[in-house]
C-alpha cells in the first residue's frame, strides 16, 4: 500500500476513510449541487412560462432555458452526484484506498469544464436544440465538445471505481462478497460505460458535422444511438438510487435485505436488459419493425421491470422486517407509522420509493408499450413520466442521502434541522404534482417542449380543452412548491457544509443499528411482512387497472394500419 | 446489512422467502401478459402502425405532394390549398419549418394512405384532439392508413421541437360526411 495514503477511521461506522476519496466525494457533491441549483432555476422558469396566465419568458428564452434545464439537471447534477456515490460505495464501504486519485481528479475537471462549456454554448443563444439535440438541427460546436468532455470525464470516474474494486479485492479489505450497495453501484457503473460509449459514438460524428467535416448524419441513426445514451443513462440513475434506498434503510434502521440472492438478481436484470430502452423513443418512427419495437421496448419481456418490482418489495420488506424485530409489531402498519419520518434521510428515501413506483414506474411501462405510445409520444405525458422517475425518484433519493453525507463525509452538523425536516415532503409533494399534472395535460394532447398552447401567433390554431390550461396552471403551482423544496435543500446543505458545526474526529454522529436478523439458513422462509404485501398489492392493482384503461383510450382513436 | 458484505458467505444458496417468491412469479407473469398484449393487439386491435416506410429525398416527396395538390385542390384557405383526394387514395402531407402543407379533407369512414415526410428537420405529427402522435423525419417517408371515424375539424400540432417557430406549426385536417 502506498505509504502516503492517509486514512481516518469514522467514529460512527468504524469504516476507514481514504482522504483522497473523501476529497473527491466532496468535490463531486458540491459540483452536483451547484448544477442542481442552476438547472432547478431553469426548470422553474420553464414551468412559469407554461403556466398560461403567467407565460413568463419570450419564446427564444423559453427554448434556451428548457435546453439548459434538461442538460443541467438530467445530466450534470445526476452524473456528478453518481460519481460521488461510486467513490463512496467503493472506497468508503470497502475500507479501501481509491485507485489513482489523480485520474479521478482529471475526470472531475473534464466533467466540470465540459459542463461549463455546454452551459456557455446554451446561454450564448445559438444552441437551443434541447437536451436531445436531434440532427439536422445544429448547435454550436462547443455544445457537443462540452458534452464529449463531460462524458469522457465520467468514463474515467467509472474506471477509477472499477480499479478500486480490484484493489479492495487484492488487498483483502473486505470479507466475502461486496456489499449489496456496492453491487448496486457496480451495476450503475457498468451501465454507465455502455451509456457513455454510446454517447461518444454519436456525439463525436455530430461534433465533426457541426464543424463541417462530415456532411450528413442520418436522423434515425442519430436517434437510435443517442437514446442508447439518453435512456440508458436513466438506468444508471435507477441503479444508483435503488442502491441508495438500500443504503439509507440499512444505515438508519439496520434493515437487511430479505434475500441477497433476489436483490442481486434484480440488479443483474438491469445490467442485462435495461439498455434495450432506447426503443422507448422509437416506437412511432418510420422504418422500424414492430418485432424490434416489441422486444426492445419491453426489455425482453419486461425482465428489467421485474427487477424494479422486486426491489419495490424487498426494500420496504426489509424495513418492515427490521422494524418488527424492534418491537413495532402491531397490526399491518405500525412498523411504517413508527418509522423515523422526522429524519429527512428516511422521509426522502421512502417518498422517493413510493413516487418512483407509482408515478414514474407505472407510467413508464404504459408509455413504453408499442401501441399505447401512439397516444402519448412527445406529449407532456413524457416529461410527466420522467419527472416521476428522475426527479421524484433519483433526485429525491440523492437529496435524502445528502443528509447523511454531510455529517459523515463533510463532518459538519446539518443546520436548520426544522427546515431540513420538511424539505423532502415539500419537494416530494411538488414533484408529484408536476408529474401528475403534466401527464394529465399530455393525456389531453398538449405537446411537450411547446412555448404557447394558445397558438396565438399561428396562422391556423387549435383549441385545447380548458382542462389542459388548468393542468398547466396546477403544474406551475407544483413547480413553485418543488422549487421551494429545492431551494431549502440547497440552502440547508450549503450552509451546513460551510458554516455547520464541525464534528470532532472522535465524535459519533449516528448510531448504526445492529442489522436485523434474516436469511440465516432455514429462517428466511419464515419472514413475515404483511404490511409490505398489502402495499405491493395496492401497487399491482393500480398498475393493472391503469394499464388497461390506456388500452381503452387507444381503442377509441381513429383506426390506423 | 446492505452496506456490509453478506454475513453468510454462501448467500446464493439460501432459500428465498415465500412472499418474495410469490411476488417474483406474479411480476414475471404480469410481464408476459404485457408482452403478449402488444402481440395480440397487432392481430385484434385496430390501432397499429404499419411499418411501411421508404427512403426518399425532400425533392421527390415535394413533387408527389404537388402532383396531389394540383389534381385535388378544392378551395383555398388562408393561403393553404385544401385538397380532397378520393377515398382510399394516397395522401401526402409535408412537414417543414413551420407548417403542415396542405390542408387535407377526408371522408368519414373511408381509409386513406397518409404519407408523411419532412423537408428539413424532424417534426412531430400530433393529431388533435384525437391524440395520435407520429414522428416525421427528413429522408424517410412513412405511410399510415387512417380511417377517420368522426366528422369535424382536426388540428395537426408539431410536437417535435423544431426551432423558434415550433409553436406556430399547426396544420389542419377536415373530415366530412
Amino acid at each position: 500500500m502506498n505509504a502516503t495514503t492517509i486514512f481516518r477511521t469514522c467514529p460512527s461506522t468504524g469504516l476507514k476513510v481514504h482522504s483522497s476519496a473523501e476529497k473527491l466525494i466532496k468535490a463531486h457533491a458540491v459540483a452536483a449541487v451547484v448544477f442542481l441549483a442552476v438547472g432547478g432555476l431553469f426548470g422553474l422558469l420553464v414551468a412559469l412560462t407554461r403556466w398560461p396566465t403567467i407565460h413568463l419568458l419570450p419564446a427564444d428564452w423559453f427554448y434556451l432555458v428548457l435546453t439548459g434545464h434538461g442538460l443541467d439537471v438530467l445530466l450534470v447534477w445526476i452524473i456528478f452526484f453518481e460519481m460521488a456515490v461510486l467513490y463512496f460505495a467503493s472506497a468508503v464501504l470497502l475500507n479501501c484506498r481509491l485507485a489513482t486519485p489523480l485520474a479521478a481528479w482529471i475526470g472531475f475537471w473534464m466533467m466540470l469544464i465540459g459542463a461549463a462549456m455546454t452551459n456557455v454554448a446554451v446561454l450564448q443563444g445559438d444552441s437551443s436544440v434541447m437536451f436531445t439535440s436531434y440532427v439536422p438541427m445544429k448547435a454550436a460546436p462547443h455544445f457537443y465538445l462540452g458534452l464529449l468532455l463531460f462524458a469522457v470525464g465520467a468514463l474515467i470516474g467509472c474506471f477509477v471505481f472499477f480499479g478500486t474494486l480490484v484493489i479492495a479485492k487484492e488487498e483483502k479489505t473486505y470479507e466475502g462478497s461486496i456489499p449489496l450497495v456496492t453491487f448496486g453501484a457496480l451495476t450503475a457503473a457498468i451501465i454507465a460505460v455502455f451509456t457513455i460509449a454510446s454517447g461518444a459514438i454519436i456525439l463525436l460524428p455530430t461534433f465533426l458535422w457541426s464543424v463541417g467535416l462530415i456532411s450528413n448524419i442520418d436522423t434515425l441513426t442519430y436517434k437510435t444511438v443517442w437514446w442508447a445514451m439518453g435512456h440508458s443513462s436513466q438506468q444508471i440513475n435507477v441503479s444508483a438510487h435503488v442502491a441508495i434506498w438500500y443504503l439509507i434503510a440499512a444505515m438508519l434502521l439496520g434493515a437487511r435485505t430479505i434475500s441477497e440472492k433476489v436483490s442481486r438478481m434484480a440488479f443483474l436484470m438491469y445490467i442485462l436488459f435495461l439498455q434495450l430502452a432506447s426503443a422507448h423513443h422509437l416506437l412511432v418512427e418510420p422504418g422500424i419493425s414492430s418485432e424490434w419495437k416489441i422486444f426492445n421496448t419491453s426489455y425482453a419481456m419486461y425482465l428489467a421491470v421485474l427487477g424494479s418490482m422486486v426491489h419495490g418489495m424487498t426494500i420496504p420488506g426489509s424495513i418492515e422486517n427490521a422494524q418488527r424485530q424492534r418491537g413495532f409489531n402491531n397490526g399491518l402498519f405500525q412498523w411504517l407509522r413508527k418509522a423515523p419520518w422526522g429524519n429527512p434521510a428516511f422521509a426522502g428515501m421512502f417518498i422517493s420509493l413510493i413516487l418512483f413506483g407509482f408515478l414514474g414506474g407505472i407510467s413508464g411501462v404504459v408509455m413504453g408499450t408499442e401501441q399505447l405510445n401512439l397516444i402519448m409520444h412527445n406529449t407532456l405525458y413524457v416529461p410527466g413520466h420522467f419527472h416521476g422517475t428522475v426527479v421524484a425518484g433519483t433526485t429525491l433519493a440523492f437529496m435524502a442521502v445528502t443528509y447523511l453525507l454531510v455529517p459523515l463525509i463533510f463532518r459538519r452538523e446539518i443546520m436548520f434541522k426544522k427546515l431540513a425536516q420538511i424539505q423532502p415532503y415539500l419537494f416530494g409533494l411538488g414533484v408529484a404534482g408536476i408529474s401528475v399534472f403534466m401527464m394529465g395535460a399530455g393525456t389531453l394532447g398538449v405537446s411537450r417542449r411547446h412555448w404557447d398552447i394558445t397558438f396565438a401567433d399561428a396562422i391556423m390554431g387549435f383549441d385545447y380543452p380548458a382542462t389542459a390550461y388548468l393542468m398547466l396552471a396546477a403544474n406551475g403551482i407544483s413547480a413553485v412548491l418543488a422549487s421551494l423544496g429545492g431551494i431549502i435543500y440547497v440552502f440547508v446543505v450549503v450552509s451546513s457544509v460551510f458554516f455547520g458545526r464541525k464534528i470532532g474526529a472522535n465524535e459519533k454522529v449516528m448510531d448504526i443499528p445492529a442489522p436485523a436478523a434474516v436469511s440465516h439458513y432455514g429462517s428466511a422462509t419464515k419472514i413475515s411482512i404483511p404490511g409490505t404485501a398489502v402495499l405491493v398489492a395496492v401497487f399491482f392493482i393500480s398498475f393493472v387497472l391503469y394499464y388497461f384503461v390506456n388500452w381503452k383510450y387507444l381503442s377509441d382513436v381513429w383506426p390506423l394500419r | 446489512m446492505a452496506i456490509t458484505p453478506p454475513t453468510e458467505r454462501i448467500w446464493w444458496n439460501l432459500p428465498i422467502a415465500k412472499v418474495e417468491l410469490a411476488w417474483i412469479i406474479i411480476a414475471f407473469v404480469w410481464g408476459l401478459i404485457m408482452f403478449f398484449m402488444m402481440v395480440y393487439w397487432h392481430g385484434a386491435g385496430e390501432q397499429n402502425l404499419s411499418n411501411e416506410a421508404y427512403r426518399i429525398t425532400p425533392e421527390q416527396f415535394a413533387a408527389k405532394t404537388n402532383a396531389m395538390v394540383e389534381q385535388y385542390t378544392v378551395r383555398d384557405e388562408s393561403g393553404y390549398a385544401v385538397v380532397h383526394p378520393p377515398a382510399g387514395s394516397d395522401v401526402y402531407l409535408i412537414a417543414r419549418l413551420w407548417q403542415w402543407w396542405p390542408i387535407i379533407e377526408m371522408e368519414k369512414g373511408q381509409s386513406y394512405r397518409v404519407h408523411l415526410s419532412s423537408m428539413d428537420w424532424q417534426h412531430g405529427f400530433s393529431l388533435q384532439p384525437i391524440n395520435v402522435n407520429l414522428s416525421v423525419h427528413p429522408g424517410y417517408e412513412m405511410v399510415v392508413t387512417m380511417t377517420p371515424d368522426a366528422t369535424g375539424e382536426f388540428g395537426i400540432v408539431c410536437n417535435e421541437f423544431c426551432g423558434i417557430g415550433h409553436h406556430l406549426m399547426v396544420g389542419k385536417i377536415y373530415v366530412v360526411e
